[in-house]
């Protein structure tokens, strides 16, 4: 009896999420009285492996296969439900983001268990198995008890603090045996950035809205991100009219992004963008409209003009970091 | 080929949302209900499929009791050829899937949306491809039929995928599957009375969840604001207050 974790690597490291992801699961382990088991695909360096051992992860699967890169969704699913028949795992924990929501549902159906997608913090009780969840796009939560055997769980990132607890860690090589017949997705065309910070695993991110008034001006926005080691987001608007790329646009039609920290520059603050990024641990908000709705949702706020106050704020982040 | 699109019937996206008894239970008094906005979408979508040829029909389903009707009604005067309702009160995403998987069987494509606007559940779309054992692909801005075999655009990490996968085929859609969604036109709504909704038993399921209560969350404190020339001021609070610089 475990529980396993569904760890996801960026280029090789893992994402900051999987670490969240391993307390998360480290913390429930303890709860239960088991042990935590991870399960990494793809090519991820043995003392990296070793790393989850900082987060309470006893075990780590290492399946090195490159079919897997395909992400396929049916033998993705088929190999994770291995690796649960494997452990005996009675709790399956995976990341709500694009690879947690597409393999978690499919799981269920292959080990009779309950799912319940988006859990936030810490279980309300491990018996009977309790979670918390958001529903109604963010506007109030659910509790919701899980009645199977096994429990198929997909996590809100940034809902739970990344606790260090070292324990011992064994790797083994994993094989879940699935046959070539299984992967018929074929990947024909991959555009994405490589060698940057992720959007969606991203600390801090700064984003700017119409308010910058052109694409020109997002010099200060881009040194502030690399101060910061951050992400860069922003606004509809800015993205529809090419001023950034298409994967910047946060909000309800665009990413959901849950970072500690969102500067959102001239960003008036509407319904839609506000639903990408009210999860956000810290907001702070410039805006010259002391009446721009963004101030109800920022926790720290300026009312004056955007370029005033950003080589101010890249003065202070200097400073301390210096 | 035949494309399935699955309705989920939720409360108009600027629903004022209450508990009634207790926090128990959804307060659904005057409340408007819609077509899932990405269900809307994936119709739009399968629409303009079927207008570039090759397309049989479209056929709409959802889980829900009588009341769900005018929703179906609607995405029949938007396009959909004829209409399934299976008649049960939706339980939890395992339990819907279960529901669908009954009449999901003989379609090319079927399309579902990543999440209901309601429930947030993200569930029905994978689980129902896991029981009719079929290729599913989540995460999908796009999809288009060319000679016979799907073409999916989906997103990744950091950006974005062309996949094909033969069919059948199930695809989750998200932001980007269509532009906008259609509008049902008179001649549409005039259309739709007379085409099939055809209601089917419910089959016996146990649901695998249960949702205990509800909770709103607490109002947030108010923003703490720093003078526009004393902006380092502000820097300062989030390293030494906040502690997340
Ligand atoms: C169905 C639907 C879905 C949508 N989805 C999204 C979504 O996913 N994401 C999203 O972002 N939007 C979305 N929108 C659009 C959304 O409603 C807003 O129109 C959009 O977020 C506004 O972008 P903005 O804040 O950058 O621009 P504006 O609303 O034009 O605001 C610009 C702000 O900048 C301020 N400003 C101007 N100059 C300065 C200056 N020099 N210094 C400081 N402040 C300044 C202004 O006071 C203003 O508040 C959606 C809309 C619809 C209808
Ligand atoms: N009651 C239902 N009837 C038909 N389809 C549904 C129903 N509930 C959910 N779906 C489909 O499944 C998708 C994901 O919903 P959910 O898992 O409820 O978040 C929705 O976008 C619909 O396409």
């Amino acid at each position: 009896m475990s529980v396993l974790v569904y760890t996801e690597n960026w280029e090789g490291k893992f994402k900051k999420l999987s670490y969240e992801l391993a307390s998360f699961a480290s913390a429930i382990a303890k709860e239960m009285g088991s042990t935590v088991t991870a399960l990494s695909i793809g090519h991820v360096a043995d003392d990296e492996l070793k790393s989850l051992g900082k987060y309470g992860v006893n075990k780590v699967l290492n399946v090195q296969d490159n079919r897997f890169e395909s992400l396929d969704n049916k033998a993705v699913a088929d190999a994770i439900a291995k690796a649960v028949a494997s452990e005996g795992a009675k709790v399956v924990i995976l990341a709500h983001n694009n690879e947690g929501k597409a393999f978690a549902p499919r799981l269920t159906v292959k080990l009779n268990a309950g799912l319940v997608t988006g859990v936030i913090g810490a279980p309300v009780s491990v018996e009977p198995f309790v979670v918390k969840k958001k529903v109604f796009t963010q506007k109030a939560f659910a509790k919701i008890q899980i009645k199977t055997d096994v429990k198929v769980l997909t996590f809100a990132q940034n809902s739970f603090d990344v606790v260090e607890n070292q324990v011992d860690t064994v790797i083994e090589a994993f094989d879940p045996q699935i046959g070539d017949d299984e992967f018929t997705t074929k990947v024909n065309e991959t555009n994405k950035i490589t060698g940057k910070i992720l959007l969606s695993d991203a600390e801090i991110v700064v984003s700017g809205g119409r308010g910058m008034k052109g694409p020109e001006n997002w010099a200060g926005l881009e040194e502030m991100g690399d101060l910061l080691g951050a992400g860069m987001a922003c606004s509809r608007p800015v993205s529809d009219d090419g001023w950034r790329p298409k994967e910047e646009h946060v909000g309800q039609t665009g990413k959901i992004i849950a970072p500690n920290l969102y500067f959102a520059f001239g960003i008036s603050g509407a319904i839609q963008h506000v639903a990408g990024v009210s999860s956000s641990k810290f907001i702070v908000a410039v805006n010259k409209d002391p009446e721009a709705p963004i101030f109800e949702f920022a926790d720290y706020g300026i009312v004056g003009d955007v370029f005033k106050v950003i080589p101010q704020f890249i003065e202070g982040i200097k400073e301390i970091k210096s | 080929m035949k494309i399935l699109v699955l309705i989920s019937n939720v409360p108009d996206t600027t629903t004022k949302i209450r508990f009634t008894g207790d926090n128990k239970a959804f307060d659904t008094s005057g409340v408007q209900w819609i077509i899932n906005p990405w269900d809307e979408l994936a119709l739009t979508r399968a629409l303009e499929i079927k207008e570039a040829g090759g397309v049989e029909s479209i056929t709409v389903a959802n889980v829900g009791t009588a009341a769900t009707e005018p929703t179906l009604r609607k995405a029949l005067a938007v396009g959909a050829d004829d209409a399934i309702r299976i008649d049960a009160e939706p339980k939890d995403a395992f339990y819907v899937a279960s529901q669908l998987a009954q009449i999901a069987k003989d379609y090319d494509l079927i399309m579902s949306g990543i999440e209901s606007s309601d429930y947030n559940g993200a569930g029905v779309g994978g689980m129902l491809a896991a029981m009719l054992d079929i290729h599913s692909v989540s995460a999908v801005s796009g999809v288009s039929l060319e000679n016979g075999a799907f073409t999916v655009q989906r997103d990744i990490d950091g950006g974005n995928q062309k996949v094909s996968v033969s069919a059948p085929l199930l695809v989750v859609v998200q932001k980007g599957i269509a532009k906008d969604p259609r509008i049902p036109a008179m001649r549409g709504i005039m259309m739709a009375r007379k085409k099939p909704l055809n209601v089917i038993p419910a089959a016996a399921v146990e649901a695998r969840t249960e949702f205990l209560g509800y909770e709103m969350p607490e109002a947030k404190a108010a923003c703490k604001m720093v003078d526009e020339d004393n902006a380092k001021e502000l820097i300062r609070l989030l390293h030494e207050e906040a502690k997340v610089l």
